[in-house]
């Protein structure tokens, strides 16, 4: 063994001098002195020589070569002294190299691998942002116990860089870290959790990495993440997708209930209901139709696009995630792409093969279609082949197999024996699955039987032996046929399969079989073994069934068999004859002779080698093998019911300059879709709807697609009897519209429409009653009522309002207009502020979002908690019966960002229903207010919910306009607080006291302020806070400074609050902000909200 | 993910090794080559392999298999795409992807696998931002870098990686800005001893070549985009404006790339554009054979058909040929029984023709096997299933570029294949009763 290596070090080092002679002449002539012993020796000696030269060049050539002696498996370690060295180099391709050594042999020298950590941790502070992601990917790569408390460090660090490229870095460090330490687990979380939140496309692919390496179970981390994740996933990098695909995947497997209604994996769901009422069956499905969470389809929405993408990798796993998730009249989409990728490389043929072997045993349809593709040819790869040839089988209906037939006739023929012989077994699976077909199969395959060819003749027989006990009745003709061809076999295999065909069923070939046995009297002893030993097999069978005519021969050839030269036939004449031929000897077995030999055999069952596949997730390793590899995690089932979906809730607030491009925002479709009749005519809306979502200008389409959704909301009102399937066809084509719709809102703004929507109220599961959703013409007002109210900032509203002002309305035609808003708005109805399950979170289609650049201090979300105080807009009595009420929910508005989101209930307190209930003139003129639908018709004592949105302009202005219903209109104004003009925004404490710093003077107000008992905790104050500001708290080290942030709606300017708790109660509240009104407000509410109980 | 990778050439020598994580021992090979010895063709490895501890996942291309080791469940198309990644970009830096070119090149060729994975995760394969980070070698720098002791590992952190358009570098500056693109088609195609076509299907690729300044923004029509059945885009494409209204809307990388994949529906008839006249028996109890095949052309608009290679495999009991073709060379190795005729450029006036006999073993029965016939070809200024380039426009930039397009088809595989037809009684008779 040392001998060994010492031998291959050497050959190693002759070649390196080889190397070294050529680049390096200075070393040529000291290596060309010494013997062969001392060589390698020399050898390395020369190479820490010139690693230790003061010339980079010769360092350079040193470590070159030493990366030479690393690929070829060299072992190189004990240069580590002098390598380490020059880890501080300033020359970047020196350096580079020297970390690709360190982290080869960092670990077999642990103790030297230390000097160099120094160096690290100062690249980690580097200005340069390539700097500090390679020190840390080295770092982290060094695989040292000792250093782990120094990497964890970095990498919690790292994880909060400016820079994308850095914190991608780290994610890649957790699982670093995590194989080094196990230990360092739930530090580690914390670290993804943080990663998860990041916006950067850069960052997603990879955390999403980490998290299933280091915690693959923690689901919840998720939950807030999942719609981002979706949202992002076309512009995260290709490695990326893929696994952030396989992870949604199971993570949709565990949150949403199966889409499949019916097939063979029945959920408990559907069983329940069918077991339930028998009577009322019908009713129930009738009336809980499967309504598919509009999470689930944002998913398989977003991810349709990827099955265009030139990664093979990534076009599997959407088709697998369309497997495993998809309504079962959906997966049918990704065929087309999954044949594609059959004219790739032969390694990515076989995988996709695979793969689409086990989706056609389940799913033949979808690949029908596309037989043709799967034929073999003769350029193929034998394990390629024998996977078409599955595929193909898996494939054969009535209706195709004469084709599929005919093909695997060429097969037959074909110089590749293995693959022949597949075909063979090939022609009788079909055989037994297509009874049709089964007796051209066996007439097809007995003529195989004169097949000069072994493999094919014995594989033949053994199939037709199969296909013959499967249904032993009606061939005596193939058995005799059989018989017939025997004399011209002459594979001993085969001879001796057709031998115990026909002792198996001698009793159907009373004639024959006798003289096959004759015959075989004749020849025995010049067979094979293998025939001689199925000779006395027939010979016992047909002395049992048939002794008159066989007796003799029977003794004969059991006398034969008693000398032959092989001890395996001399043993099994012995057995024969004891067990058959009656003598004063024979023991009780005798009287059993005839069960034993004769005993019915089961047939050999003809089944794919696919079958048990699915068990495993396709496109997995585990799928591949069939085994379950290391680390494969489980597909769960479907739950019976589906977690609570609010829980993906989230506040996503986006800065102002990144909303601008794309104002619309893709709600997700909610379930109540009630609108659309007709899955054939979504299909065309769904065309339709795609390219008005993308064409700027294509006035046709979108104006078709709005005629066909209004045609369908005219008929809307008999939807009880909707099947599922129309159900999440309509959820689709409603995501489509969805996306209409965000073009439309972006272009209404600028034709100055103001379209109005009213929400639709539907309970937790989306199945209860649902509020009809209709929509009104866009309006627009020209007239202008002042009426400030707030004398204090009329100023900064009148600078608002002069800069705000913009051109004249155009006033478009009326009918145009209304169809676009129709079809804008109509189908998507919103989320009731009682279910809290608004989920504004869904940002456009975040073509601007993913920048990368977006830096940390830029982020803003973290829900907030505030009590919702609902005020009062119109009294009953004022109304007329109609009363409403409003609220600020403090979620991002959904129209527009600058707007200020607002829930307003309208209730109908009169005994009359009221009718067309919207929004008139509103003052001042230029008030930017997205209206909420017309409502059509509230019934008495009914009550709305609809959601509208403000633009304040950062002005506590109130906003005045008039709610009209058929006959009336009544004043109103919302006032709102000035706290409700913020949105929270997340921020480290570092970055908080930089733009701390940035608005001081100024832009600081301060007062102390003397807190109220109940108010002294630190978490009844924060509690206070953001009752009165819907500000996001920034985590505080010391405990007595609160620190809360948040920015203006409108304007997007931040707003600093630090709250500074002193003794005996009193605490210094300041304010940071250049809105000086704003501030001013905001200390005097919080001042009255802190101060008193 | 990947844990090691291990390039294996056709002798099954290890000759470069690569770990990322822990070092993994290269016996972990053995299980690699045992299946290597087990199959009988290169080809036949099985792609992906258990061991005890690992799983090994390879690819062979230019007769180099790349062993991946893996450790634990990953998506294996993953590795397999990764790893098919890593060749082209060999490839793409030293021209040919052979042992001598990355043993000549181990140092950037570990410089590119220190870049394109951490810690087993694919972290940089974009072509051009890899070409940022660590500049290809040429002669020239090879020699400048010798003198002036200046490295080919760049010092800044690509651009791209850090932009929304990834797949470019950002100052590109060209003095002739030029945009080539070549429509190439390839046929797959089927056809039965009687001549008609079992399956065709036409794939096509545009590839691209564009040395543009800045950022230009590129829009590429067709006159008749209906015909592609099914696409697959480099990521700069626009998918949905594609979807909308069907136009390639792209900033394109720099350099070489390809743009898309398609594939022309089957539904459209394909017309072969030659035919083969045929005509080999055996007869029983002789030792001659027959051989006499004839090329034609048919529907190529007036092109020329180029570069034609017949090949085919001819039965085991064929000792040996005569054979005389009208043009080109024919060869005929007695050990693996291939036949190749190089023909050349048809000609429609004098029709290329292989005729001639073949000695078979003496004694043997005839054989039953028929060979398969497979034929390669170009055409070159056409695009067989009629595709056509509308137009290229550029915005975003000032310049006017020069703009070029060119068609091609070629033959990617036809069989003729010597279907038996009606050559067996019972089976036909049973197909009837089908009916």
């Amino acid at each position: 063994m040392s001998t060994n290596t010492l031998y291959n070090d050497q050959g190693g080092a002759e070649a390196a001098v080889e190397v070294g002679q050529e680049s390096t002449p200075t070393s040529s002539g000291t290596a060309a002195g010494f013997g062969l012993f001392s060589t390698d020796f020399k050898k390395n000696e020369d190479l820490k020589e010139m690693l230790e030269s003061s010339k980079e060049s010769l360092k350079l050539e040193a470590m070159k070569r030493i990366v030479g002696l690393i690929a070829k498996g060299k072992n190189a370690s004990e240069l580590f002294p002098a390598v380490v060295k020059n880890v501080a180099s300033k020359n970047i391709e020196l350096k580079k190299l020297v970390y690709v050594y360190l982290v080869r042999y960092a670990e077999e020298q642990q103790d030297l691998a230390l000097l160099s950590i120094s160096t690290f941790q100062r690249a980690l502070k580097d200005p340069n942002q390539l700097i500090r992601a390679s020190a840390l990917r080295v770092l982290s790569s060094i695989r040292v116990p000792i250093i782990v408390p120094i990497m964890m460090l970095a990498i919690k660090e790292a994880a909060t860089d400016l820079s994308p490229y850095v914190r991608k870095t780290s994610a890649h460090a957790i699982q670093k870290l995590y194989s080094l330490d196990p230990e360092q687990k739930e530090q580690l979380i914390e670290v993804i959790e943080k990663l998860l939140k990041d916006k950067s496309t850069l960052v997603a692919g990879s955390v999403v990495m980490a998290f299933e390496e280091v915690c693959p179970d923690r689901i919840d981390l998720i939950h807030k993440n999942y719609r981002k994740l979706c949202n992002l996933l076309v512009d995260v990098e290709e490695w990326g997708q893929v696994v952030i695909i396989s992870m949604l995947t199971r993570y949709a497997r565990t949150q949403f209930t199966s889409p499949w209604k019916e097939g063979a994996t029945f959920d408990e769901n559907n069983e329940k209901a069918f077991y339930d009422s028998e009577e009322e069956k019908k009713d129930q499905v009738e009336a809980k139709p499967y309504v598919m969470d509009p999470d689930h389809r944002l998913l398989l929405r977003n991810t349709k696009p990827l099955l265009q993408s030139r990664n093979t990798a990534v076009v599997m796993s959407v088709a697998q995630l369309y497997w495993h998730l998809a309504p079962k009249h959906e997966v049918s989409v990704v065929t087309k792409s999954l044949v594609r990728l059959l004219r790739s490389h032969r390694e990515v043929q076989y995988i996709v093969l695979q793969n689409i072997a086990t989706m056609s045993i389940q799913r033949k349809g979808m690949f029908e279609p596309y037989m043709k593709s799967f034929y073999v040819r003769s350029t193929d790869a034998t394990h390629i082949k024998t996977l078409k040839l599955e595929i193909l089988t898996n494939l054969a209906n009535e209706a195709n197999i004469s084709t599929i037939l005919r093909e695997f006739q060429t097969y037959v023929k074909s110089q590749d024996k293995a693959f022949a012989a597949a075909t063979i077994q090939a022609i009788g699976r079909c055989a037994t699955n297509i009874s049709e077909v089964t007796d051209t199969c066996l007439n097809g395959l007995v003529l195989l039987l004169s097949n000069r060819d072994e493999t094919v003749v014995a594989e033949s027989v053994v199939v037709i032996k199969k296909l013959l006990q499967m249904q032993p009745t009606q061939h005596c003709e193939i058995i005799k046929h059989m018989a017939k061809l025997f004399d011209n076999i002459t594979v001993s295999m085969a001879r001796a399969s057709i031998l115990w065909l026909i002792g198996e069923y001698c009793e159907r070939v009373p004639k024959i079989a006798p003289d096959v046995l004759r015959k075989m009297a004749k020849s025995f002893t010049a067979e094979e073994d293998i025939v001689k030993l199925q000779t006395v097999n027939l010979a016992a069978k047909l002395y049992l069934t048939n002794s008159k005519q066989t007796k003799l021969l029977t003794q004969y050839i059991l006398n034969l068999g008693k000398y032959d030269q092989n001890y395996d036939i001399r043993d099994r004449t012995r057995f024969i004859r004891q067990l058959i031929v009656p003598n004063e000897k024979s023991g009780a077995l005798s009287k059993y002779a005839r069960r034993i030999l004769l005993a019915p055999k089961p047939a050999p069952v003809l089944e794919s080698a696919f079958k048990d596949r699915d068990r495993f997730q396709l496109g997995t390793l585990s799928h591949s093998l069939n085994i379950k590899a290391t680390g494969y995690l489980e597909l769960s089932d479907w739950p019976a019911v589906a977690p609570d979906q609010s829980v993906r809730n989230v506040e996503v607030i986006e800065p102002v300059k990144e909303w601008a491009p794309s104002v619309g925002k893709a709600k997700p479709p909610k379930q109540d879709d009630k609108f659309y009749s007709d899955s054939g005519e979504d299909d065309h809306e769904e065309e339709e709807g795609e390219e008005g979502s993308e064409s700027s200008s294509s006035e046709d389409s979108s104006s078709s697609s709005s005629d066909s959704s209004s045609s369908e909301e005219s008929g809307s009102e008999d939807e009880s009897d909707e099947k599922s399937s129309e159900e999440s066809d309509k959820s689709s084509s409603e995501s489509e519209s969805e996306q209409k719709k965000k073009k439309k809102t972006k272009k209404a703004p600028q034709k100055k429409a103001k379209p109005t929507t009213v929400d639709s109220d539907s309970d937790e599961n989306g199945n209860g009653p649902v509020a009809r959703t209709s929509s009104s013409s866009a309006e627009s007002s020209s007239e202008s009522e002042s009426e400030s109210e707030d004398d204090s900032d009329s100023d900064s509203q009148q600078r608002n309002r002069g800069s705000k002002s913009k051109p004249k309305v155009e006033v478009k035609a009326k009918k145009e207009v209304s169809l676009l808003d129709l079809d804008d708005f109509s189908p998507a109805p919103l989320k009731a502020p009682k279910s809290s399950i608004l989920s504004p979170s869904l940002l456009s289609d975040l073509e601007g979002l993913s920048l990368s650049t977006v830096s940390s201090t830029m982020q803003v979300n973290i829900p907030t908690f505030g009590p919702v105080k609902s005020h009062e807009l119109l009294h009953h009595m004022t109304g007329k019966g109609l009363s409403a009420r409003y609220h600020f929910p403090r979620q991002p508005c959904l129209y527009q960002p600058n707007m200020v989101a607002v829930q307003v209930t309208l209730t109908n307190g009169s005994d009359h229903s009221l009718e067309e209930i919207h929004i008139g003139d509103r003052s001042p003129a230029s008030l930017n207010l997205h209206c909420f639908n017309t409502i059509e018709r509230l019934e008495p004592e009914a009550s709305v919910t609809v959601s509208m949105g403000i633009d304040f302009s950062d002005s506590t202005q109130a906003a005045n306009f008039q709610l009209c219903t058929k006959d009336d209109q009544f004043s109103v104004s919302i006032q709102p607080a000035v706290g409700e003009l913020l949105m929270p925004s997340s921020m480290t404490e570092q970055d908080f006291c930089k733009e701390q710093g940035k608005l001081l003077g100024m832009n600081e107000t301060s007062a102390t302020i003397t807190l109220a008992a109940e108010n002294s905790s630190s978490q009844s104050l924060s509690k206070q806070v953001l009752s009165v500001a819907n500000v996001g708290v920034v985590s505080s080290s010391e405990n007595n400074i609160h620190r809360f942030a948040g920015r203006t709606v409108s304007s997007g300017a931040l707003v600093l609050v630090t709250a500074e708790s002193r003794e005996s109660s009193t605490a210094l509240l300041t304010i940071n902000t250049d809105k000086s009104i704003m501030a001013s407000m905001l200390l005097r509410d919080l001042k009255q909200a802190l101060a008193q109980a | 993910m990947i844990h090691s990778l291990f390039l294996v050439n056709a002798s099954g020598d290890i000759f470069l090794e690569k770990h990322w994580k822990s070092v993994v021992s290269r016996s972990v090979c053995d299980y690699f080559f045992e299946a290597q010895e087990r199959a009988t063709e290169p080809e036949n490895v099985p792609p992906v392999i258990p061991t005890p501890h690992h799983y090994l996942i390879s690819v062979l291309r230019h007769r180099i298999y790349f062993v991946a080791v893996i450790q634990s469940e990953v998506p294996p198309l993953f590795v397999i795409e990764f790893l098919h990644r890593v060749v082209d970009t060999f490839q793409d830096y030293f021209g040919v992807c052979t042992e001598a070119a990355i043993k000549d090149n181990v140092v950037v060729v570990y410089e590119l696998l220190e870049e394109m994975l951490d810690n087993g995760f694919p972290l940089a394969t974009e072509s051009n931002i890899l070409k940022e980070l660590i500049k290809p070698p040429t002669i020239l720098r090879t020699m400048v870098n010798t003198i002036t002791g200046s490295t080919n590992v760049g010092e800044q952190l690509p651009t791209g990686q850090l932009s929304v358009v990834p797949w470019r570098r950002t100052g590109v500056k060209y003095t002739n800005n030029e945009a080539y693109f070549d429509v190439v088609e390839e046929i797959d195609a089927i056809i039965d001893k009687s001549g008609s076509t079992i399956t065709a299907e036409i794939q096509g690729v545009i590839d691209a070549c564009v040395k543009l300044t800045g950022m230009p923004d590129l829009t590429l029509s067709f006159m008749n985009p209906r015909l592609l059945d099914d696409v697959s885009f480099h990521p700069c494409v626009r998918f949905k404006r594609w979807e909308a209204e069907r136009i390639l809307s792209f900033i394109p990388p720099d350099g070489n790339f390809r743009l898309l994949s398609y594939h022309v529906s089957s539904q459209n008839l394909v017309a072969i554009p030659v035919y083969v006249k045929h005509n080999i028996t055996f007869r029983e109890g002789s030792s001659q054979g027959r051989f006499d095949l004839t090329l034609g052309p048919k529907q190529t608009m007036g092109k020329a058909v180029e570069s034609v290679l017949v090949s085919s495999q001819l039965p085991r009991g064929v000792l040996n040929t005569n054979l005389n073709p009208s043009q080109g060379t024919y060869t005929f190795d007695p050990v693996t029984k291939l036949l190749t005729w190089d023909v050349g450029k048809i000609n429609p006036q004098k029709l290329p023709s292989l005729k001639g006999s073949m000695s078979l073993q003496a004694g043997a029965s005839k054989p039953d096997e028929n060979p398969t016939i497979n034929i390669q070809f170009k055409i070159q200024q056409m695009a067989i299933s009629g595709l056509k380039v509308n137009r290229l426009d550029m915005y975003g930039e000032k310049y006017k570029p020069f703009k070029g397009i060119k068609y091609m088809t070629k033959a990617g595989f036809i069989y003729i294949n010597w279907r038996l037809l009606c050559s067996s009684s019972e089976w036909t008779l049973a197909h009837k009763n089908l009916y």
